[in-house]
């Protein structure tokens, strides 16, 4: 099947650019897994222009709903590659093969794994990446929170409310959040902190039993310095050392490091930046002709709903003017062609 | 349109007695990734048609089934088959997954 173009990725970047494209005509393909993205999980949002409050759900399936009208063709299967032909591009998918004029790249980023031993095998058996998904499966239990930024500290203060004991693991004494907002969760009376460990090993038969923790040695990390005296344990028991790591009985680990953009396939085709992400101009442009990128899996500044939503529009934008020059055609202003 | 509410109370006999395969997405109210899951669940029930049954569980109102199974992460998907456990999915699935492990059972 042909289109105009392929967006990869169903945001709020590949959904603005759709929106933006179909009302320009453009046959328009978005391959994303799921509709809305991260955004899509956000519990409230209260920083979109013109509505106060809203629920991320609603609001992506609004954009969703706003660009099916239009006419968006969706597509869930897995991108494998994008290859550059003369005259447009081939999108393989696990499935299907796409021919299209000009692709967007949109995919956001990914939860960052640890990458130990038992993580993948566990995952869903007491590994989790979603506190406010899953903590309530652990109300009375013990379990560890991996991260020393604001998701983490979230989530464990968070799970301090249903868990016996939370053991905040991070693998540097400081942690990238207020000072105040830290005293608090350190008042905290089930919460145990412990610095300068990294996650060595998930260890359990069919569902977590613990964990291995090793004295990790960090460079110097920006942020709140919690060092020693704010370490804590509630028992020092818990933690058994064996040889040359430290094991810490938990039911669940929540891995809370942040996110990462998935651009691992894109290698040798655009340029990417030392953190991988796709490195676009000031129009949306990536390295390659015809390819262009918005949103969270780009360079861009800042990761915001609104940032990706203007950066999907740019990059649509300047699709359709590529496009349109290919074909000797005038680039008109959007005046509405679509009713 | 297929598309079933399964309780703890009927879990049996919707469930592990029926003669089809059943899908049964485990969610709740509170979880974000099952809410974009539910829409995909709902569009594989209408497509599938009769030949397989799908419907969704609040683990929060039926709290034995998610403990039976073992289940400690949402959305879990599960495909039944004369009354065993014979695919288990963690996290956020497509269409096209689950539609090629239902066909495998028909």
């Amino acid at each position: 099947m042909d289109y105009d173009l392929i967006i990869i990725g169903g945001g709020p970047a590949g959904l603005t650019s759709a929106i933006y494209g179909l009302r320009r005509e453009l046959k328009i393909l978005i391959i994303a897994k799921a509709m809305g993205g991260q955004a899509a999980i956000a519990h409230e949002v209260q920083n979109w222009p013109g509505i106060e409050s809203i629920g991320g759900f609603e609001l992506t399936q609004n954009m969703e709903q706003q660009a099916k009208k239009l006419g968006l063709v969706t597509d869930s299967n897995e991108v494998l590659s994008v290859v550059k032909l003369e005259d447009g591009f081939i999108v393989k998918t696990n499935k299907d093969e796409y021919k299209a004029g000009a692709v967007i790249l949109a995919f956001g980023l990914t939860p960052r794994d640890l990458g130990v031993p038992g993580e993948k095998e566990l995952t869903g058996r007491g590994v989790s990446y979603c506190a406010t998904c899953d903590g309530p499966f652990f109300k009375g239990k013990n379990v560890a929170v991996v991260g020393g930024g604001n998701s983490a500290i979230e989530a464990a203060e968070y799970l301090s409310k249903l868990a016996n004991q939370v053991y905040l693991v991070n693998n540097s004494a400081k942690f990238n959040i207020e000072e105040s907002v830290m005293q608090q969760v350190m008042a905290i009376s089930n919460m145990n902190i412990l610095c300068g460990k990294a996650v060595s090993e998930i260890v359990g038969e069919n569902k977590v039993e613990k964990i291995k923790l090793k004295k990790f040695e960090s460079e110097a990390a920006p942020g709140f310095d919690a060092s020693e005296t704010l370490c804590k344990l509630n028992n020092a028991e818990a933690l058994i050392k064996n040889g040359d790591h430290e094991e810490l009985v938990v039911d669940g680990i929540f891995i809370e490091i942040g996110f990462t953009p998935k651009t691992d396939w894109l290698a040798g085709l655009v340029e990417l930046n030392d953190r991988k992400e796709v490195v676009t101009d000031k129009a949306g442009k990536t390295s390659v002709e015809g390819i262009f990128a918005a949103g969270d899996c780009t360079d861009v500044g800042f990761k915001q709903m609104i940032i990706a939503a203007g950066e999907g529009s740019k990059a649509a934008l300047s699709a359709y003017k590529y496009l349109a020059a290919k074909r000797g055609l005038v680039a008109t202003p959007d005046w509405g062609t679509k009713k | 349109m297929s598309e079933y509410t399964f309780t703890d109370a009927g879990f049996e006999a919707e469930v592990l007695n029926s003669d089809k395969p059943v899908l049964v997405d485990f969610f709740a109210t509170w979880c974000g990734p099952c809410r974009m899951q539910g829409p995909i669940v709902d569009e594989l029930a209408a497509e599938m048609g009769d030949k397989v049954k799908i419907g969704k569980m609040d683990v929060d109102q039926n709290p034995q089934a998610a403990g039976k199974y073992g289940i400690m992460s949402i959305p879990t998907i599960m495909i039944f088959k004369g009354g065993e456990a014979k695919e288990t999915f963690t996290g956020l699935q497509t269409k096209e997954t689950l539609k090629a492990a239902l066909e495998k059972l028909i």
